[in-house]
C-alpha cells in the first residue's frame, strides 16, 4: 500500500520522548494491600518525585513444582486502584474531632487540669453527653492536633477503666492476616489495658461453622494452585471471577488440562460464564441439591456396588464405623452420657474399657477380627490424657494395641433391625426406617448400636432391602432425599443431579479423591449454612476427597490465615506480659449490646416445630429466646461475654481482698460464691443497665459501623444515639426469662467512638474522632493468606503522608499518653479478674460430657468446668507503654504455640535480644518492638513457618503427642531463616509445620488435611476423625446430628416486614448482598476508578420482569425498604438474574451519592446493612464439648444475613439530595 | 517479499475474567490527566453489549475502516465528507455522550459539611463542568449484562442471529456473556493513518506500533472517525489526539505493556510476527469469507530460510527474526490456528488476535425445572454462545473458521482429560483430535501454552537496540550523561534531546 508510511528513522520521531518521560520513575518498592480480600498479592509501587504514581504486580513468586501454573501476576482491578487513594480528596490527612464534642471538651478541660477529670465531668453531664452523641454523623468535623486527640482518647480510656472497668473498652479490627502488625498494634494496646478485642470472622458470617463441626478446624483450605490438581471442581456460593480474581486463572488452566468445572449459582454470574456446567439452582438450595447427590452416591457406589477406595477411606478417616446407641431399651442406670439414645457409645460403658483414662471421651467401632466393640486410638480422650503418644489415627485398640478391622455396616452380622426415626424438616414429618443393629452389653444393660454409616444410609434413604419408609426409586419425589425430591427446592431436574453425582463420584474413584468444592459467602451467609456445607462435605468424605491434593472443601470467604500464628498471637494479644486476653465473639456482642434482641421473640418462630416436640429433652434447647440461650451460654462457659459482670473487675478483686481473700484462688472462690448467691451478676443478664454498657470503641482497619454492621440502623440508635431509619417494634418483653427488661431502650451507649482510617468512610463519618492512618504504601507490615503459600511485606514507598501515622505508631502514641496520665489514677500495679470461656484446644474440651446448668441447680459452680474460668491478672498502667515496646518475659518462659501445641523458644528469644534492638527499663533488656519492622523480624525469627529450627521443634513437640514420626518433614529446612529485608527483595514460600495441615515440601501445592491423611495426625474432633455424625445433646435436639435439609425460614417469621407494607407497585424480593466486583467490602467502593468502571453507584440488580412489574426501568432510582431501614439507589435491570431475588453487592457506603428517602421522612437513606438484622443460630452457641468448644473466630454463632426480604419500589420523583 | 516485523498480540478470551485490571493499569500510567479522563486506551466490554464508545462497531453510524468499492478499497469516511470544507464538520465523529461524561464526587463535603440535622453525602459532579451530574453512561456501563434488555440486545453483532436465536438469549437457559478486552490493534492497514490530513500518524518501522505524533497532530480528528475500533481519542485539554502506544517505553526496555503485565487472568500473549508488506492490500481486499485465511497468509514462517533471507534483505535485524521464531503469537495464529482477528471485515488487517471463549452448556426448561445438556464438557453443539455470533465478531461471518477453532480447543481438553483421569468412552480422545485435525503433540503444546506458560513464555519482547536509535541523532555516551535533564537543555533552542 503506497500510502502507508512506516517511519523507521528515529530522528523523525523525537517527540516520542513525551511518553518515555511519563514512564520514568525514581524508585520501585514492594508492598501490598492490607484489605480484607485474602488475595495477598505482592505489588511493586512506583514513586516519582516523591509521589506514588502507580503500581504494577510483582511477578517473582518462587515457583512451585513444575507441573503447576505459576502464581504471577497476582492483583486485581481494586488493588491496582490503590494509588488513587493516596492523594485523593477522600484521604484523611489530619486528625478530626466533631465540633460538638470539641467545644464541650475544651470547656471541661479549661475547668480541669487533669484530662481524666475533665472527661469524667463531661460524662457526668448527661445533657452534654447526649448533645454530641446526637450530632454523630451529621457534619461539623474540625481539624485537631495529635496532642489534643490523644489526650481525649487516653483520658476516656483511664476514666472507663476506673469508673466502669477495662472490659467496657472495645476494639474492632478484622482479619489480621492481611496486615498483621497493624492489627497487632491495636490488640496489644487493648490487651495490656484489659480491653476487649471483638472477633470478625464469625461476625462477617465468613466462619463456616461446618468446618469446626466436621473437622474441629476453624478453616483450612487448599491454596489456589491446588485447584489445578483437581479434576472435577464444583463452585457454589462463590463467584470466583469476582472475589478470587487473582486466582481464577488456575480454574481456567485446569479446564484446559481436562478438568470439568461445575457452577451452582442462581444467576448467570462471572464464574457461571467460566463453567462447563452452570446449574442455575434456586438461591439457598445448594443443600437440597447435595443431599440428593449423596443419595445417589450412597446408592450407586456403596449399596448397588462397592467401591474399595471409598470404603477404605471412610474406615480410616471418618467416624463412619463408630458406634451409636440406637436404643438403650429403657434400661436403668444409664444416667450420664453413657448409653443415651442417639449418642456415641462411650468406652466407659464396656467392662473392658471401664477404667481407662477419659473413658467418657473414647469411642468404639465394631471389630471384625474379634467380633466385638473395640476402642481405636485418636479420640479426644487420648488427646488430653496423661499418657502421651496415643493420639493418632492408627486403627489399633487403645488397650492392647492390636490391629482393629472396623466394620462400616452391621448389615450381614446384625442382631436385629430397628426403626430409626428420620426427620424431614421440609415437610415437618418423620419417617421410620429400618437400621441394622448389634446388641452390646454395657454397664447399664444391653443396648442396640448401629454404625454411623448405617445411620447415614437410613438418613439419606438408601434401603439396601431393609424395611421401613424408604423411597423406592429416584423418581419418588415425595420422600427425601431422592433426585426427584430436590426438584421442588432447586428447580433442577433429577436427571441433571443424577449425571452430576455419577460424574463426581466416578472421577473421585478414578483419581483417588481429586474432586473439590469451592464454596463461599453465597452459601455461608444463610441461616442454615452449616447444614448446606455439611451436605457438600458429606459428598467429599464419601468419595475420599478430603486431605488429597486436588480434593476437599475450599471455603474462600474472609478466611483467616495468618500463617505465623504462634509468635504473632503472643505479640498481638500481649501474652508476653499476661494472660488470658479478653476476646469476644462479636455476633453475640452486637446482638446483645445494640439491643437487637429486643426486636424479636423466640427462635422457635423460625426453627422447625419438629424440633420443639417430644423426644428432644422437653425443648430445653429448642424453645425459647435467643437472648436467654445467650445468657445461659455465658454462665455455662460456652461463650465469652464482656463486660463480664455488673461491677468493675478491679472493684471485684478489691472487694474480695477486703472480704479477706488471700491469693488468686481465694479471690476466685469469693467471686464464684457471689455469683452463686446472686450478689454479683453476669452483665449479659442485664445488658441495658448503664453499668453494663460498652463505653469506648476504637475501630481500625475496618468499617464496623457500616460494612459489617448487621443491623446498622440499630447501631445508630442504641450505640451512637443519633438519627436512624428503622421502624421495627420492640417485642421481646415477656418472652425472655433470663435477662432484665429495661424501658426505655438505651440510646447512645457509647461515650466515645474513635476511628482510625485513611479514608472518610461511613464509620469515620459517624465517629467522634478520626485519626489519619498511613495507607498500605506508607508503612511496613507482613501479609499472608491461604490463597497462596508465600509470606511477603507491606513496605513504605513514601513516609506516611500529611499527618498520618501507621497503625502501629498510632497505638504506640495512645499507649504513651495513657501511661503519662496513669500515675495520678493508678500509681502502682492493680489486679483485674478475667472471665474466659471454656476454650478450644485445651482440656476444657472435656468439660461437659452432659449439659448441666448450675443456675438450675443441676451441678455446682466450678470455674473452667461448669462455668467460665476466672483468672486474676495484674495490670501496670504506668508502664503500659514500656510493656508495649518490649517483648515480655512470659514469652521466653512459656514458649509459643497454637492449637494446643507449644514448644520452647528461650534460645531464639535470647538471639533476638542479642542481635536485634532492645528496650531497656527497670534494669532489664527485652527484644524491642518499638518499630513495626522489629516486630516483623521478631515474628519471622520465631515462627515455625519462617524459621526452620522452630518448625523442627514444633514437629518434635507434635511427635510426642501423636506418637508417630513427623519431624522428617522439617529436617531439610532447619537452617532456613527469613527476615523482613529478605521478603522485601522477594516473597518466600512458607515451611511445612504442624500448626497447619498441608504438606508443601518440594514445591507441592498446599491442600488441607494432607498431614492428617498421610501422617495419621488426628483431626481435633471428638473421635479424631472427620465427623459425619455430630454427637451433642443440642444437635440431637435440633435434629442436626445427622446431615439434613432445613428450608429457608419464612420472611414473616424473621420480622423483616412486620410493619412494612407494599407501596404502590412494589415487589417483595429476597435481598442478597454478595461480594461485588468494584470493591473489597467497602474499600475501593468510593474510589473514582472503580465507580467509573461500574455505574457511579452500587446499583440494585434485579430481574427484568420483576422490574417491569414494579414499573422500574434500567438506571431508575429505586427505594428498597423493610422494618430495619431503607436504601435508595439505582436499578441495574438484567436478564442474568432470576426472579424473586435482588442483589445489592456488599458493601456500598452511605457517604457516596446517597439521596434522601421519601418513605422515611426525607432523611438520608442508608447502606446495605440498613436492611439487615442479627439472628444467632442456637446450635452454634453450644460449648465445652470437644470440637464444640469456644475459640476466638473459631466457634460460635455467625452473623448470617441472607434470609432477608425487602420491598422494592421506584423512587417517586427526582432524588432529593 | 517485503518482510517486516510487527509486535503482535493474542488475547485468550476463554481465560478472560472481565476484571478490568488491564484498564486501570493503563489509566494509571497514561490517561490519568485532564483532557484524558474519559479515555480508556484499554477497555473491556461485556458481550453481547454495545461497548465503548457506544455502538462503536456500527459503521453506518461512525463510518470507520475500509470498504470495498468494486475492486478498490476505500475509506468509508472518504467521499462521505465531500469537500475539504466539510473537514471542519464531521457528522460521524462520536460525541462525549457516545463515550460518557467523566465524573467525580464532592468528596470534600464529607470533611467540610457544617453541623446539620442529617448526614452529608458526596454528590456526583462532572469532571468537565464541576456541576452536579446525573450519571447515565460510563466506559463499562453494560458490565456483566447490566441493563441487558437495552444494551445487550442492541449489540450490532446480534443482528446476524435468527429471530429465534435472538429471542432465546435473554432466558436463563440460553443467556450468555463473555468479555472482550480491547486495545489498539496496531493494524497492518490502519485507516487512522490513511484518514489523517496532517500526516501525524505513523507505523514504526522496527515494530509496527502505530503512534499519533503529539508534535504533528493538528486536531483534525479524522483518525477518530477513521478508526473502526474507536481506539483514537481526542484530548480536549491538549487539543491532540492520543491512543494506545503499546507501552513502547516498556517494550523498548524489554517489558510487556502495562495491560499485558497486569493481566491477572493470564490471557495475554505478545510476540513478533513477520509479514509480507507486499501482500497487505491483497489481504485487506479479500472476499469476506476469505479474510481470515488471507490474513494468515500474510504472516510468514520465521523458520523458513527464504523468509529469513528476505527479512535480512528488508533490514529486519537478526534479533527480531529470533524473537519471531519464539513468538507465542505466531504459534496461536499460524501453527495452532486458534486465534482470530476482531472484525476483519473492517479490512484494517488488525494485529491483535483472539482465542474465542467456550461457554457453559445450554439448559432446557420444562414444568419449571431446568435440565442441562448432557455433554461432559461444554461442546460445540450445546455451548451457550452461538457460533454465528462469534463469527460475526471474529471471522467476518465465516462460521467454518470459528467451528474449526472451537473444535481444536475442545479436543485439547478431551485429550488432557483422557491423560489425567481417563475416558468416558474408549477412543474419544483420539477421535476428538482427528476431528480437530491436530496431533497429540500439538494438543500438548496448545495445552502447555494455554495453561502452564510463565511470564517469559507469554511475552517474547524483541531487543530494541535503543543505543543505535539514539546514535542517529546523539552520541549514546552523551545520552548516558544527559538523559533526563531535558528541560534546561531544551530551553536553549531545542537542540538537546
Amino acid at each position: 500500500m503506497s500510502w502507508i508510511r512506516d517511519i523507521a528513522d528515529p530522528r523523525n520521531r523525537r517527540w516520542e520522548e513525551f511518553y518515555r518521560n511519563r514512564w520514568q520513575h525514581d524508585k520501585v518498592v514492594r508492598s501490598t494491600h492490607g484489605v480484607n480480600c485474602t488475595g495477598g498479592c505482592s505489588w511493586m509501587v512506583h514513586v516519582k518525585d516523591g509521589i506514588i504514581t502507580w503500581e504494577l504486580q510483582a511477578t517473582d513468586y518462587p515457583p512451585l513444582a513444575g507441573d503447576l501454573p505459576p502464581y504471577e501476576p497476582r492483583g486485581c482491578q481494586r488493588g491496582i486502584s490503590t494509588s488513587w487513594y493516596v492523594y485523593s480528596p477522600i484521604r484523611v490527612k489530619y486528625p478530626y474531632v466533631r465540633g460538638a464534642l470539641m467545644d464541650l471538651w475544651r470547656k471541661a478541660r479549661a475547668k480541669h487540669d487533669d484530662p481524666v477529670a475533665a472527661w469524667t465531668s463531661l460524662m457526668e453531664d448527661g445533657e452534654s453527653r447526649r448533645a454530641y452523641q446526637r450530632a454523630r454523623g451529621k457534619g461539623g468535623f474540625r481539624r485537631a492536633s495529635w496532642e489534643e486527640v490523644l489526650e481525649i482518647i487516653a483520658a476516656s480510656a483511664i476514666h472507663t477503666v476506673k469508673r466502669h472497668g477495662a472490659d467496657r473498652i472495645i476494639g474492632f479490627s478484622p482479619i489480621p492476616a492481611m496486615s498483621m502488625l497493624s492489627y497487632a498494634g491495636g490488640s496489644r494496646f487493648l490487651q495490656l489495658l484489659g480491653g476487649v478485642n471483638l472477633s470478625f470472622y464469625d461476625w462477617y458470617s465468613d466462619l463456616p461453622p461446618a468446618s469446626p463441626e466436621v473437622w474441629g478446624e476453624q478453616t483450612d483450605v487448599a491454596e489456589s494452585a491446588d485447584w489445578y490438581n483437581s479434576k472435577y471442581i464444583v463452585v457454589m456460593g462463590a463467584n470466583l471471577g469476582m472475589t478470587r480474581t487473582p486466582d481464577v486463572h488456575f480454574a481456567a488452566e485446569a479446564r484446559h488440562n481436562g478438568t470439568k468445572l461445575v457452577v451452582l449459582s442462581p444467576d448467570f454470574s462471572m464464574v457461571s460464564k467460566y463453567a462447563d456446567w452452570w446449574i442455575p439452582a434456586n438461591a439457598g438450595q445448594d443443600g437440597a441439591f447435595w443431599m440428593a447427590v449423596n443419595h445417589v452416591i450412597l446408592r450407586e457406589f456403596f449399596a448397588e456396588k462397592r467401591t474399595p477406595y471409598f470404603e477404605d477411606y471412610l474406615k480410616r478417616y471418618s467416624d463412619a464405623p463408630f458406634l451409636v446407641v440406637v436404643d438403650s431399651r429403657g434400661e436403668a442406670g444409664s444416667g450420664g452420657p453413657v448409653a443415651d439414645s442417639k449418642r456415641l457409645l462411650r468406652a466407659r460403658c464396656l467392662n473392658r474399657y471401664r477404667d481407662v483414662e477419659n473413658a467418657d471421651w473414647k469411642f468404639l467401632v465394631w471389630d471384625d477380627t474379634t467380633g466385638g466393640p473395640r476402642m481405636p486410638l485418636g479420640s479426644v480422650g487420648f488427646r488430653w490424657q496423661e499418657e502421651k503418644g496415643k493420639w493418632n489415627l492408627g486403627m489399633k485398640d487403645g488397650l492392647d494395641g492390636k490391629e482393629i478391622s472396623p466394620r462400616l455396616s452391621m448389615l450381614g452380622v446384625h442382631d436385629d433391625v430397628l426403626p430409626l426415626e428420620v426427620a424431614d424438616f421440609s415437610e415437618n414429618r418423620t419417617f421410620a426406617r429400618g437400621v441394622p443393629v448389634k446388641y452390646v452389653e454395657t454397664d447399664g444393660g444391653k443396648v442396640a448400636v448401629a454404625t454411623v454409616f448405617d445411620l447415614i444410609m437410613a438418613q439419606f434413604g438408601v434401603s439396601r432391602g431393609l424395611p421401613g419408609e424408604y423411597p423406592e426409586r429416584y423418581e419418588d419425589e415425595a420422600i427425601p432425599y431422592t433426585p426427584a425430591w430436590q426438584e421442588k427446592f432447586t428447580g433442577i431436574e433429577a436427571k441433571t443431579v443424577l449425571q452430576f453425582a455419577r460424574e463426581f463420584a466416578s472421577t473421585a474413584e478414578k483419581t483417588e479423591g481429586r474432586c473439590s468444592i469451592i464454596i463461599g459467602a453465597g452459601v455461608n451467609h444463610w441461616y442454615h449454612n452449616n447444614l448446606m456445607y455439611r451436605a457438600g462435605i458429606v459428598g467429599l468424605i464419601l468419595c475420599g476427597c478430603v486431605g488429597k491434593n486436588g480434593g476437599g472443601l475450599n471455603h474462600y470467604v474472609g478466611q483467616e490465615k495468618l500463617v505465623p500464628m504462634a509468635p504473632w498471637g503472643t505479640l498481638a494479644f500481649a501474652l508476653d506480659w499476661g494472660k488470658p486476653p479478653r476476646l469476644q465473639n462479636t455476633p453475640s456482642f452486637h446482638y446483645v449490646h445494640s439491643c437487637q434482641w429486643r426486636y424479636e421473640r423466640g427462635f422457635d418462630e423460625y426453627n422447625s416445630p419438629l424440633t420443639a416436640g417430644a423426644g428432644n429433652g422437653d425443648g430445653r434447647f429448642t424453645r425459647g429466646h435467643t437472648m436467654d440461650l445467650q445468657a445461659k451460654a455465658v454462665r455455662m462457659g460456652w461463650l465469652p461475654f464482656y463486660p463480664q459482670f455488673n461491677e468493675n473487675p478491679l472493684d471485684i478483686v478489691r472487694e474480695a481482698e477486703e472480704a479477706g481473700a488471700k491469693g488468686d484462688g481465694e479471690i476466685v472462690r469469693r467471686v464464684t460464691e457471689r455469683l452463686k448467691e446472686g450478689s454479683l451478676r453476669f452483665a449479659v443478664e442485664d445488658p441495658d443497665a448503664p453499668e453494663n454498657w460498652p463505653r469506648l470503641w476504637i475501630i481500625w482497619r475496618g468499617n464496623a459501623l457500616m460494612s459489617s454492621a448487621k443491623g446498622h440502623e440499630y447501631f445508630l440508635r442504641h450505640y451512637l444515639g443519633t438519627h436512624h431509619n428503622m421502624v421495627s417494634e420492640e417485642i421481646a418483653e415477656g418472652s425472655t426469662s433470663e435477662v432484665s427488661w429495661r424501658e426505655p431502650a438505651p440510646e447512645g451507649k457509647l461515650d466515645l467512638v474513635v476511628d482510625i482510617n485513611f479514608r472518610m468512610d461511613t464509620s469515620a463519618l459517624y465517629s467522634d474522632i478520626v485519626l489519619p492512618t498511613a495507607t498500605w504504601y506508607e508503612k511496613n507490615d507482613l501479609n499472608s493468606t491461604d490463597l497462596h503459600s508465600y509470606i511477603h511485606p507491606l513496605s513504605a514507598a513514601v513516609p506516611p503522608c500529611w499527618e498520618s501515622k501507621s497503625d502501629w505508631d498510632i497505638f504506640k502514641a495512645i499507649a504513651e499518653k495513657v501511661s503519662n496520665l496513669a500515675p495520678a489514677h493508678f500509681p502502682g500495679k492493680v489486679r483485674d479478674i478475667v472471665a474466659v470461656p471454656l476454650l478450644h484446644d485445651t482440656p476444657a474440651e472435656l468439660a461437659q460430657p452432659v449439659v448441666k446448668d448450675w443456675k438450675a441447680g443441676e451441678c455446682d459452680l466450678v470455674p473452667g468446668k461448669t462455668m467460665p474460668n476466672l483468672v486474676v491478672v495484674e495490670r501496670d498502667y504506668a508502664n503500659l507503654y514500656r510493656r508495649f515496646l518490649s517483648f515480655g518475659p512470659l514469652a521466653r518462659k512459656d514458649g509459643i504455640g497454637v492449637h494446643g501445641l507449644s514448644w520452647p523458644i528461650e534460645d531464639l528469644y535470647d538471639e533476638l535480644a542479642q542481635r536485634r534492638p532492645t528496650a531497656e527499663w527497670n534494669g532489664r533488656a527485652y527484644p524491642s518492638v518499638e518499630e513495626a519492622v522489629d516486630a516483623a523480624n521478631l515474628i519471622l525469627h520465631l515462627a515455625p513457618e519462617t524459621n526452620g529450627e522452630s518448625a523442627y521443634r514444633a514437629f518434635k513437640a507434635e511427635e510426642k503427642k501423636v506418637g508417630l514420626p513427623l519431624a522428617d518433614l522439617a529436617e531439610g529446612v532447619r537452617e532456613v531463616r527469613y527476615t523482613f529485608e529478605e521478603l522485601a527483595r522477594q516473597p518466600r514460600r512458607l515451611l511445612t509445620t504442624p500448626c497447619w495441615t498441608g504438606i508443601t515440601n518440594k514445591g507441592r501445592a498446599y491442600s488441607a488435611y494432607c498431614l492428617n491423611v498421610e501422617r495419621l495426625v488426628p483431626w481435633r474432633t471428638l473421635t479424631g476423625r472427620q465427623h459425619l455424625y455430630l454427637d451433642h445433646e443440642g444437635y440431637i435436639a435440633f435434629g442436626e446430628h445427622l446431615p439434613t435439609y432445613k428450608p429457608i425460614p419464612d420472611p414473616r417469621s424473621m420480622g423483616d416486614i412486620s410493619r412494612s407494607r407494599p407501596e404502590g407497585k412494589s415487589v417483595l424480593l429476597n435481598y442478597l448482598t454478595p461480594h461485588g466486583k468494584w470493591h473489597i467490602h467497602s474499600t475501593f467502593f468510593d474510589n473514582e476508578r472503580m465507580l467509573t468502571l461500574s455505574r457511579g453507584i452500587e446499583p440494585l440488580w434485579m430481574n427484568d420482569r420483576d422490574a417491569a412489574d414494579a414499573g422500574i426501568a434500567d438506571n431508575d432510582w429505586v427505594e428498597l425498604y423493610n422494618d430495619h431501614g431503607v436504601v435508595v439507589t439505582r436499578a441495574a435491570v438484567s436478564a442474568r438474574l432470576p426472579r424473586k431475588m435482588c442483589m445489592l453487592y456488599h458493601s456500598p457506603e452511605r457517604t457516596i451519592s446517597v439521596p434522601r428517602s421519601p418513605l422515611r421522612g426525607n432523611r438520608r437513606a442508608g447502606g446495605h446493612n440498613s436492611l439487615t438484622r442479627t439472628r444467632l443460630k442456637p446450635v452454634l452457641m453450644m460449648g465445652g464439648y470437644a470440637q464444640f468448644t469456644y475459640g476466638f473466630n473459631y466457634w460460635g454463632p455467625t452473623g448470617v444475613n441472607r434470609d432477608t426480604f425487602v420491598y422494592v419500589r421506584k423512587l417517586p420523583g427526582a432524588p432529593a439530595w | 517479499m517485503d518482510v517486516r516485523a510487527q509486535v503482535s498480540m493474542v488475547f485468550h478470551l476463554d481465560k478472560c475474567i472481565g476484571c478490568h485490571t488491564c484498564s486501570v493499569s493503563c489509566k494509571n500510567v497514561w490517561t490519568d490527566r485532564r483532557g484524558a479522563e474519559y479515555m480508556w486506551w484499554n477497555n473491556v466490554e461485556s458481550r453481547p453489549g454495545t461497548g465503548y464508545p457506544t455502538l462503536w462497531e456500527d459503521q453506518e453510524k461512525y463510518r470507520g475502516g475500509w470498504e470495498k468499492r468494486g475492486e478498490k478499497l476505500e475509506l468509508r469516511l472518504q467521499g462521505r465528507l465531500g469537500s475539504f470544507a466539510n473537514l471542519f464538520f464531521n457528522p460521524y465523529l462520536p460525541t462525549l455522550d457516545d463515550y460518557y461524561e467523566p465524573w467525580t464526587y464532592r468528596y470534600a463535603d464529607l470533611f467540610a459539611a457544617p453541623p446539620g440535622d442529617d448526614q452529608p453525602t458526596a454528590r456526583p459532579i462532572s469532571q468537565i463542568t464541576g456541576k452536579p451530574i446525573d450519571i447515565e453512561a460510563g466506559p463499562n456501563w453494560d458490565d456483566d449484562l447490566g441493563g441487558s434488555a437495552i444494551y445487550a440486545a442492541g449489540d450490532p453483532s446480534l443482528g446476524k442471529l435468527s429471530e429465534e436465536e435472538r429471542s432465546q438469549i435473554f432466558a436463563l437457559e440460553r443467556i450468555f456473556c463473555f468479555y472482550l478486552p480491547r486495545i489498539c490493534n496496531h493494524c497492518l492497514n490502519p485507516s487512522c493513518i490513511a484518514s489523517c490530513p496532517a500526516g501525524a500518524i505513523y507505523k514504526r518501522g522496527e515494530d509496527g506500533i502505530v503512534l499519533v505524533s503529539q508534535e504533528k497532530c493538528r486536531a483534525w480528528r479524522m483518525c477518530i472517525s477513521g478508526c473502526p475500533y474507536k481506539k483514537v481519542y481526542y484530548n480536549w485539554e491538549s487539543g491532540k489526539s492520543e491512543k494506545c502506544i503499546l507501552c513502547y517505553p516498556r517494550v523498548e526496555t524489554g517489558q510487556a505493556p502495562a495491560c499485558f503485565h497486569s493481566c491477572v487472568g493470564r490471557i495475554r500473549y505478545q510476540g513478533v510476527l513477520l509479514y509480507d508488506a507486499g501482500r497487505i492490500e491483497e489481504a485487506a481486499n479479500a472476499p469476506a469469507e476469505r479474510l481470515v485465511a488471507a490474513q494468515r497468509e500474510v504472516i510468514l514462517d520465521p523458520s523458513e530460510a527464504t523468509v529469513v533471507a528476505a527479512a535480512r534483505r528488508s533490514g529486519v535485524p537478526d534479533a527480531m527474526i529470533d524473537a519471531a521464531r519464539k513468538s507465542p503469537v505466531y504459534r496461536f495464529v499460524k501453527e495452532f490456528r486458534i486465534a482470530l482477528p476482531l472484525h476483519p471485515e473492517f479490512r484494517t488487517v488488525p494485529m491483535l488476535f483472539y482465542v474465542p471463549p467456550l461457554l457453559p452448556v445450554v439448559a432446557f426448561a420444562e414444568n419449571g425445572r431446568k435440565r442441562l445438556a448432557g455433554d461432559f464438557f461444554s461442546s460445540l453443539e450445546s455451548a451457550r454462545v452461538p457460533v454465528r455470533y462469534l463469527a460475526s465478531l471474529l471471522s467476518a461471518g465465516n462460521e467454518t473458521v470459528v467451528t474449526e477453532v472451537l473444535t481444536r480447543i475442545m479436543a485439547v481438553r478431551i485429550h488432557r482429560k483422557a491423560k489425567t483421569v481417563g475416558e468416558e468412552v474408549p477412543g474419544e480422545a483420539e477421535r476428538a483430535l482427528s476431528r480437530a485435525g491436530i496431533s497429540s503433540r500439538e494438543a500438548e503444546e496448545i495445552y502447555r501454552l494455554t495453561s502452564l506458560s510463565a511470564y517469559e513464555d507469554r511475552f517474547e519482547i524483541p531487543p530494541a537496540a535503543r543505543e543505535r536509535a539514539i546514535e542517529s541523532f546523539e552520541d549514546p555516551y552523551a545520552a548516558k550523561g544527559e538523559t533526563g535533564t531535558g528541560f534546561l537543555r531544551r530551553g536553549k533552542g531545542g537542540k538537546g534531546r
